[in-house]
């Protein structure tokens, strides 16, 4: 068996884990964070894009996370659908809120920095599009794991929605490149080397950083949120049956 | 040297921090008492 089952497997042992690495996880986040944002607001204005450009510090880092968010929930629905780990289907619970969340975040600031650099809100080109339905399917499995009364079935048929969602993943990273669109293409993962100077790319790298540390920690206090809830509706039950 | 002066363009930077912030509190909150209601509840249940 490999390694990522066996450790999902084995709640106690998580519960063990996670307990030091969720605070950890968030210190180290904070600490980023304030890094980042120092870094953020001591450098120079943009010359074309002035002052927003310090949004990009917290929009770009949210769209990353937004969609490493979906990879996790991917990998916990496809652990979960073929070893039945309670575990794995708990771990994909725990993320959809928090998806839902960065996702949500990635729309309204990408808004607010559209509005004065393209002079509109929102307009319905590819990357925007992609990133709403990203977020669709964030409230749709949420709203199907609460359809269904039996658990068990509504973590399956809700897994089967996130792994065909994964579809939209290579869309959104490449909609910028098949279709015309107002957004920018890749500027700093992309062949080449970066486009951004150093004194952008570096906060934004310690703020793309700080966010997935502060997923990781949310996700692993949400993870043992859902671990608890399930021991105590099963001693609920278990009392009932008594 | 800190520029928190975002000039004409402050109408959208602070409100992009602001949203930012109130989201992250949000989820910390939930999360956190997601977690500790449940672990109460199991704690509670798990008495003799």
């Amino acid at each position: 068996m490999v390694w990522a089952p066996a450790f999902l497997s084995n709640p106690e042992r998580f519960m063990a884990f996670s307990r030091w690495a969720a605070p950890l996880f968030g210190l180290i986040a904070a600490g980023l964070a304030l890094w980042g944002l120092w870094l953020g607001f001591t450098a120079p204005e943009d010359y074309q894009q002035g002052d927003t450009v310090r949004i990009m510090f917290i929009h770009v880092p949210a769209a990353w996370t937004c969609m490493f968010i979906y990879v996790c929930l991917g990998v916990s629905s496809l652990l979960s659908l073929v070893f039945r780990h309670a575990l794995a289907d708990a771990a994909a619970a725990a993320a959809a809120p928090l998806g839902a969340a960065f996702t949500f975040l990635a729309l309204v600031t990408g808004s607010l920095w559209g509005r004065p650099m393209w002079g509109t809100w929102w307009v319905w080109d590819a990357r925007l599009t992609s990133v709403l339905v990203l977020f669709l399917l964030y409230v749709a499995y949420i709203a199907l794991r609460s359809a269904l009364d039996d658990e068990a079935k509504a973590g399956r048929a809700a897994a089967i929605l996130a792994l065909v969602g994964l579809v939209n993943l290579p869309i959104i990273h490449w909609s910028v490149n098949w279709w015309n669109s107002l957004h920018q293409g890749a500027s700093v993962f992309r062949a080449g080397g970066s486009a951004l100077a150093p004194v952008f790319l570096w906060p934004l790298l310690l703020m793309g950083l700080a966010y997935t540390a502060a997923f990781g920690s949310l996700w692993l206090v949400r993870i043992r949120g859902e671990v608890w809830r399930r021991r105590a509706e099963a001693l609920q039950l278990r009392a009932a049956r008594a | 040297m800190l520029d928190l002066d975002a000039g004409k363009y402050g109408a959208y930077v602070w409100p992009a921090f602001a949203v930012t912030a109130l989201v992250f509190a949000a989820m910390i909150a939930t999360s956190l008492a997601h977690a500790r209601r449940w672990k109460a509840r199991a704690q509670r249940r798990d008495e003799p």
